[in-house]
C-alpha cells in the first residue's frame, strides 16, 4: 500500500522528490539507544560516591591494590628488559590497570578468561607466574600454555579472534548445566572486526553466561576511538544484541570490581551475558615497536595523568584508614622486589628447545611429519645446535 | 637515480601512482597519519589527502569487501593488510568476491585491486607476523601473486600491479624492507607482471627461488662458484601465478638439474607445483631428481627458534652439491 502510494506520487511530478505525506523509511525515528551512564564510584580525586560504595572486605581490597602496584612494576621492568634487548616487543598496560586487574577480581577458579595481549596484570592474578609470562614474550613456546588447573585461553595476537570461543565456551557450560561463566576482554579497535559482533549476536541468542569487557583505551596503534565507529558508544554495540550493557569508568577499581561482579552474577544466574564497556586510557606506547608522538598530541596523554587508577586508590584507601604512607612504600618496594625475582628466574631458564616444534601439531606426529622432523634434526645436527 | 630501501621503493611506486592517476586510492589500518607500521605509506596521506588514503577500522574483511566494491564502481584501490597473516580476516572476500567477481559478471566488472601486504619470518615477531602463505593465493583462480625480492623491482612490480586491471596479491618479504639499499630510477619504472628473471645465468643447476629467499640463495650461488667452481643459474620468480613456466623450464632443459627454495610450508607449496610442470615438460632432460628445501609442514615456530626454521644458505650449498653428484 505504501509502496504503491509513494509510486504514485513519484508520476505526478519529477521535480517534486517524495510528498510530505508519502510514508517512507526516513520518516521512522532513529532507533533510541537511550542515554548511557558511566558507572563511577571513586572520582578522579579518590572521593568515593557514599551511595555506590560497596562492603568488599579490608583483605580483598588491599590484595587488589597490591595486584595493581604488581601489575605496573612488572610492566615498568619488561620495558627496561625490551630496552636492554632481552625481551621481545611488549605491549605495557600502564594506566590501565584497574581496568585490567579489576575485571578478573569475581571470577574463581572453574570460570574461563580469553585475554587479549594486554592483560598481564588479570593474568598473574588468573595464577600465571611472572617468569612464565616473560617466556612467553621473549618468544619461548613453553610461555604460551596456561599454568595446570588455571581456566585460560593463550592470549590473542590475532585481533578479536579469541572472542567466539569464549563464547562458545560459554555455551559449553549451559549445555553441561554449569554455573560458571566466562570473561572475554577485547579492545575498541576489536570492537570493529566483523567476528566480534557474530560473538555478541551468538552469546545473546544461546544466553551463553559470557561477559565481554569491551577496555576502551581511546586507540588502537595509531586510531582513535572515535574512528572506529559512527557512533562512540561501543557498549550499544551489546545494545543492539539484545545484551545488557553498560559504561564503566574503567579508572575506577571499585566501579570496575561491581560491574563485572554483577555481570558474573547474572551470568551464573542463567540470564546470559552482559557487556561493559571499560573507559581507560593507553598512557604508554602501542608495543616497543610504535612511536605515539607521530600521531598523537601530549596533552592528551597529560590530561589523562591526574586520572590514573592507582593513585586513586590509594586516596581511598587511606582515607578509609587501611593504608598510609609507610604500606604505599613497602607494596612498591615488594612488588618491585617480587618482580626482580621473577626476572632473575626467568634468566636462569633454560635456552629454547628448538627439537620440539615438531610434536604439538597433532595428538600423535603423522608419518610424513616424522620424515620432516628428522630432516629437521639433521639440520640442526649439521649446524651444531643439538644438545 | 637514488639509493632507496625496498620500504623507500614502496613508498615511492605508491606516489608517483597516486600521483599519476587520481583514481588510485589506499585503505589499510594505520596508514595513514601514522604512515603504516613499517613506514611503507609514510607522508602519502599529507600528499594525497584522507580521502584517498584512508586509515581505516580494525576490519580486514570490510577493508577488502569495500575495495571491492569501490573498485567495481571504477575506482583502483590499494590495500594494505598490515601483515599478511591478517588477510585471513579477509579471506572470505578474497576468495568469494575479488577473485571471482570478473568471472560471475563475465567480464562485465574488472577487479583492480592491489592487496599488498607484508610477509615471511626472520624479525623476531610474535606468532601470526611471519607467516608465508602465498600458495593459498596462488591456488585462488582469479588471483596473481606477485613477490618482489629487491628495491628496484619492488618499485617496477608494485607500479605494474597498479596498472593491472585483475586483482593481485603483492606479498612484500619484510625480512627485506630495510636490509639493504639499491639504485632506483626517479622516473616511473615499470616491469612485466609474469615473468620470472634469470639473475645469474649458469650452466649446471637451476636453483628457483622468490622474496626474502633470494639472499640465501646469492650467498649459497657466489660460495658454490668461488669454493666449488660450481656454475648456478639462479631464477627470481617474481610472479607466483600465472607461473612463467617457460623460463623455468628452457633453464631446466639446459642444466639439467633443480633447487626449489622458499619459506612457506611444503605440502601443496609452490615448489611442489614448480616440480609437477618441470615433470611434465622437461622429464626427459632431467639427470637427477628435483629437491626442494622449504619451511616444514608445522605452524611458523616462536621467534626463540625460527632461525632454525628458516633454509639457509649452507643448506642450499648441500642440496646443490647432492644433486649434481646425484648417480
Ligand atoms: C586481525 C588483526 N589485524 C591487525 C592486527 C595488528 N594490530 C595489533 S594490535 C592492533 C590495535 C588493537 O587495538 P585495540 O583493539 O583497541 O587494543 P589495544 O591495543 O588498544 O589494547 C592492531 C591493528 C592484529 N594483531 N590482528
Ligand atoms: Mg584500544
Amino acid at each position: 500500500m505504501a509502496f504503491q502510494e509513494h509510486e504514485k506520487n513519484k508520476t505526478t511530478s519529477s521535480e517534486e522528490v517524495v510528498s510530505p505525506n508519502t510514508p517512507s523509511a526516513m520518516h521512522t525515528s532513529p532507533i533510541d539507544l537511550g542515554h548511557i551512564e558511566v558507572l563511577q564510584i571513586l572520582n578522579e580525586h579518590g572521593e568515593v560516591d557514599g551511595g555506590l560504595e560497596p562492603d568488599f572486605s579490608d583483605e580483598k581490597l588491599l590484595g587488589v591494590y597490591r595486584s595493581m602496584v604488581l601489575a605496573r612494576a612488572f610492566d615498568k621492568r619488561m620495558m627496561t628488559m625490551q630496552r636492554q634487548g632481552r625481551m621481545g616487543t611488549f605491549a605495557p598496560n600502564i594506566g590501565q590497570e584497574a581496568c585490567i586487574v579489576g575485571q578478573v577480581t569475581s571470577l574463581t577458579k572453574d570460570d574461563w578468561f580469553s585475554p587479549s595481549y594486554r592483560s598481564f596484570g588479570a593474568q598473574i592474578m588468573r595464577g600465571w607466574s611472572m617468569e612464565h609470562l616473560m617466556r612467553l614474550w621473549a618468544g619461548f613456546h613453553d610461555g604460551f600454555p596456561p599454568p595446570k588447573d588455571v581456566n585460560d585461553l593463550p592470549f590473542s595476537i590475532v585481533i578479536g579472534s579469541h572472542v567466539l570461543p569464549a563464547v562458545g565456551i560459554g555455551m559449553g557450560m549451559n549445555y553441561k548445566k554449569k554455573k560458571d561463566c566466562v570473561l572475554v576482554n577485547y579492545g575498541d579497535g576489536a570492537s570493529s572486526q566483523g567476528a566480534v559482533s557474530e560473538a555478541l549476536n551468538f552469546a545473546a541468542v544461546y544466553k551463553a553466561p559470557v561477559v565481554f569487557i569491551c577496555e576502551n583505551n581511546g586507540w588502537a596503534i595509531s586510531t582513535p576511538a572515535k574512528k572506529q565507529s559512527g557512533n562512540e558508544i561501543i557498549a550499544t554495540h551489546g545494545i543492539a544484541h539484545g545484551i545488557p550493557s553498560i559504561r564503566v569508568d574503567g579508572n575506577d577499581i571499585l566501579a570496575m570490581m561491581c560491574a563485572t561482579k554483577e555481570a558474573t552474577d547474572r551470568a551464573r544466574n542463567g540470564d546470559g551475558p552482559t557487556l561493559v564497556e571499560a573507559i581507560t586510557y593507553r598512557m604508554s606506547l602501542h608495543t616497543t615497536a610504535d612511536d605515539p608522538t607521530v600521531y598523537r598530541n601530549e596533552d592528551e596523554v597529560k590530561a589523562w595523568e591526574s586520572r590514573c587508577p592507582i593513585k586513586r586508590f590509594e586516596t581511598y584507601l587511606t582515607n578509609k584508614g587501611i593504608l598510609d604512607a609507610d604500606s604505599i612504600e613497602e607494596t612498591v618496594a615488594s612488588c618491585d622486589e617480587k618482580v626482580i625475582q621473577a626476572r632473575d628466574v626467568f634468566y636462569a631458564m633454560p635456552p629454547a628447545d628448538p627439537t620440539e616444534i615438531f610434536d604439538h601439531i597433532y595428538n600423535s606426529i603423522p608419518e610424513e611429519l616424522q620424515k620432516q622432523k628428522e630432516e629437521y634434526l639433521k639440520r640442526l645436527h649439521q649446524k651444531g645446535v643439538d644438545e | 637515480m637514488s639509493k632507496l630501501t625496498m620500504v623507500e621503493a614502496v613508498n615511492l611506486a605508491l606516489s608517483q601512482e597516486m600521483e599519476r592517476d587520481e583514481n588510485v586510492c589506499m585503505l589499510g589500518e594505520d596508514i595513514g597519519v601514522n604512515g603504516g607500521v613499517f613506514r611503507a605509506t609514510k607522508d602519502l596521506q599529507k600528499k594525497y589527502g584522507d580521502d584517498r588514503v584512508m586509515d581505516t577500522q580494525l576490519a580486514e574483511c570490510g577493508i577488502v569487501g569495500t575495495a571491492i566494491g569501490m573498485a567495481v564502481y571504477g575506482i583502483r584501490p590499494v590495500v594494505e593488510i598490515q601483515f599478511s597473516g591478517f588477510t585471513m580476516q579477509a579471506f572470505d572476500q578474497i576468495e568469494q568476491n575479488m577473485a571471482r567477481l570478473r568471472n560471475r559478471t563475465r567480464g562485465k566488472y574488472n577487479i583492480p585491486i592491489v592487496l599488498r601486504t607484508p610477509f615471511g619470518g626472520g624479525i623476531r615477531a610474535v606468532e601470526h607476523h611471519s607467516e608465508s602463505r602465498e600458495a593459498y593465493w596462488a591456488h585462488t583462480p582469479g588471483l596473481k601473486v606477485v613477490i618482489p625480492s629487491s628495491p628496484r623491482n619492488a618499485r617496477a612490480l608494485l607500479a605494474a600491479s597498479i596498472r593491472e586491471d585483475d586483482p593481485i596479491i603483492f606479498y612484500e618479504p619484510k625480512a627485506l624492507y630495510r636490509a639493504f639499499r639499491e639504485d632506483v630510477p626517479d622516473e616511473p619504472e615499470i616491469m612485466e607482471i609474469g615473468k620470472a628473471e634469470i639473475v645469474r645465468g649458469g650452466k649446471d643447476i637451476t636453483l628457483i627461488s622468490y622474496g626474502a629467499m633470494m639472499r640465501p640463495c646469492k650467498e649459497a650461488v657466489n660460495d658454490l662458484a668461488d669454493d666449488h667452481g660450481i656454475d648456478v643459474e639462479l631464477i627470481d620468480l617474481l610472479t607466483i601465478s600465472p607461473m612463467d613456466t617457460d623460463t623455468l623450464a628452457a633453464s631446466v632443459q639446459k642444466t639439467g638439474r633443480c633447487i626449489i627454495v622458499h619459506e612457506g610450508q611444503r605440502t601443496c607449496g609452490v615448489a611442489s607445483e614448480i616440480i609437477a610442470r618441470l615433470n611434465e615438460v622437461v622429464f626427459e632432460f632431467l639427470e637427477a631428481p628435483i629437491k626442494r628445501i622449504t619451511g616444514f609442514d608445522i605452524p611458523f615456530p616462536y621467534f626463540q627458534v625460527e632461525e632454525h626454521f628458516l633454509p639457509e644458505s649452507e643448506e642450499i650449498i648441500l642440496a646443490i652439491k647432492d644433486t649434481i653428484d646425484w648417480k
